[in-house]
């Protein structure tokens, strides 16, 4: 049964002002749509060079960092091009705020970006760096976690409702889109034999990643709708395609260099197209009132079936409509 | 910050830091007598000097405003309604509302806000900082009444002050001052909630059983605003959430949330490179 043909929830007939959205839908260009992507293989790219150099796989080792710091330089400019006023994107330094998940990222990226450009630094330069680039990647990697899955309370500590109400899965989406990014660029750049790990790496993560969404797009009632319609509902089908693709040629072509490959860069366009799909889902849920209304109108029914005497209304006498 | 800093009834300021704050101020907009005049709209954008927002004929009854925006910081908005009479002869049923910020007492847009851009004044209020605000708008998703909002031209958020200027100088705010029907009452937020309290009770007892306050009541998901209202239908109606909830209570969950993931991620790459032959 495809989502398509589900039946999430009938029809509710609820008012609003001439059809206007309640919440405002984010004015967030595509470039953070990007930024979930490139800021998720970043991370995925970094604890895939710790393990290879861990265990001694030179390959995974390189292409993780240089993959890290590469997708760090783009996550900045991402995030930089997106700014009202790029010229003051330092303003981000002034204060760490721990009720802002901006705030928290801005400061695991700024000391993530630390860590992974030694390691990158590193990886091209004199032997003698060889020590520092290890820290750097080893520091990189233990940041890596916290980068990827920020971004997923970034989206949901927002009035956006479609985010908003999930965000108990949106980690596990998040962290699953980029291991499995992260696993794509060990099968695209080392050969076969080092690429074992990143085969399981893509298999762990895509499981995640599968998961999370699932539960995204079918349980939260009539606000897992965006993510299974429109065009956030084809990108989200994309990415689940391109997933069991990357995954599929991952286990059964571990002796082909070329299948190996082309299930790496089928697992980067799937952690690209998952992204942009929860991106647009939430833009989706804020465009249409009735994603905020409904829901809120149940949730208060509910409250008013289960309490005696209502709580809200304060000293007035409630009226229901 | 304590952890109830983030939900539940407090008074923001001393929460804030402010030592020895003046009382909390408000807004009780009271739709029952307002007249549609905008004058509201107009003395907002003359004191604040606000751009205009375009000349457009939207077909939304006398509303061409649309809606608040960060070139439009107060929103008259008028809502027809086709009802019948008591002897039974169609009419029409006019509700007109200015609407504006609700300076929550947990404002999302204030706890989300990266820079610090957006801070909490001595009297309650939620300003932003034009020479600190970078535009990187994530206040405007976060607001859960769709208020603040990113000037196209500019880049940065904008929205009501409250007319922080004209406060600090112990005067009213710019459309309080020009309401002609004391639609718009400013005052210390307490006096106000009574006064609400007054009102709903005098309406009701001349039979109009519709009037309700919202935003009042500081046991909401918001903890109460600081700009409440007298409405005359379900807030849906005047474009307002019903049931609104600032997304930062849910915050230590969702951090939770990401740990859990955060950990799967690690244990993976370790099952990953540990775990196989090859």
């Amino acid at each position: 049964m495809s989502p398509r043909d589900r039946s999430v929830v009938p029809a509710a007939d609820f008012r609003s002002y001439y059809g206007r959205p309640v919440v405002r839908p984010p004015v967030w260009r595509h470039d953070i749509a990007a930024y979930l992507f490139t800021g998720g293989l970043a991370a995925g790219s970094a604890m895939l060079a710790a393990g290879g150099d861990a265990t001694g796989r030179p390959a995974l080792r390189r292409a993780g960092r240089l993959t890290a710091l590469g997708a760090l330089g783009a996550s900045t400019y991402f995030l930089i091009n997106d700014l009202g006023r790029p010229d003051r994107f330092h303003h981000m330094l002034r204060v760490a705020k721990p009720t802002s998940p901006m705030s928290m990222g801005t400061w695991i990226l700024s000391a993530f970006g630390g860590a992974a450009g030694v390691a990158a630094a590193a990886e091209i330069g004199p032997a003698v760096l060889s020590p520092l680039g290890r820290a750097g990647q080893y520091g990189a990697a233990a940041l890596a976690p916290a980068l990827a899955t920020y971004t997923a309370v970034l989206l949901a500590d927002t009035a956006t409702p479609s985010w908003n109400v999930a965000y108990p899965e949106l980690p596990l989406v998040f962290a699953g889109s980029a291991l499995a990014s992260g696993a794509g660029v060990g099968l695209l750049a080392a050969p076969v034999r080092e690429a074992g790990p990143a085969r399981r790496m893509a298999v762990l993560g895509a499981a995640l990643e599968l998961y999370g969404a699932h539960r995204v797009e079918t349980t939260k009632g009539l606000l897992s709708e965006p993510y299974t319609t429109g065009r956030a509902g084809r990108l989200l089908r994309a990415g689940r395609a391109l997933t069991a693709a990357g995954v599929l040629g991952a286990v059964l072509g571990r002796r082909s260099r070329a299948v190996s490959a082309a299930s790496g860069l089928s697992l980067l366009a799937a952690s690209l197209a998952t992204r942009f799909g929860i991106f647009e889902g939430g833009v989706a849920s804020a465009k249409d009132p009735k994603y905020t209304v409904i829901p809120q109108k149940e949730r208060l029914l509910a409250q008013r079936t289960t309490t005696v005497t209502p709580s809200r209304g304060g000293s007035s006498s409630p009226i229901t409509g | 910050m304590g952890a109830d800093s983030l939900f539940g009834p407090l008074d923001p300021a001393p929460d804030a830091g402010w030592t020895a704050a003046p009382p909390r101020m408000g807004f009780f907009t009271d739709t029952s007598v307002c007249i549609g005049c905008k004058a509201c709209e107009v003395a907002c954008k003359e004191w604040n000097a606000v751009p205009d927002d375009g000349f457009n004929l939207l077909g939304t009854s006398y509303d061409n405003t649309g809606g608040l925006s960060a070139n439009s910081w107060r929103h008259v908005a008028f809502i027809e309604q086709d009802v019948l009479t008591q002897t039974g002869r169609p009419d029409i049923n006019w509700l007109m509302m200015s609407n504006v910020c609700k300076h929550c007492t947990h404002a999302g847009c204030l706890d989300v806000c990266p820079t610090g851009a957006l801070f909490r004044t001595e009297f309650g209020t939620v300003v932003v900082q034009e020479d600190v605000c970078n535009g990187c708008g994530y206040c405007i998703p976060a607001c859960p009444y769709g208020v603040i909002d990113q000037r196209e031209d500019d880049g940065r958020a904008w929205k009501c002050t409250m007319c922080y200027d004209r406060m600090g100088d112990g005067m009213t705010p710019a459309c309080a001052q020009a309401c002609p029907t004391q639609s718009i009452q400013y005052g210390e937020l307490d006096e106000l909630r009574t006064r609400a309290d007054a009102r709903v009770a005098a309406l009701h007892a001349d039979g109009d059983s519709r009037a309700r306050l919202y935003g009042h009541d500081p046991q909401d998901g918001v903890g109460g605003d600081g700009a409440f209202f007298l409405l005359l239908d379900e807030p849906e109606v005047y474009g307002l959430p019903p049931d609104p909830v600032v997304a930062t209570r849910d915050l230590p969950a969702m951090w939770r949330r990401a740990g859990v993931a955060g950990l799967a991620m690690a244990a993976a790459v370790v099952v990953s490179f540990l775990g196989g032959r090859a």
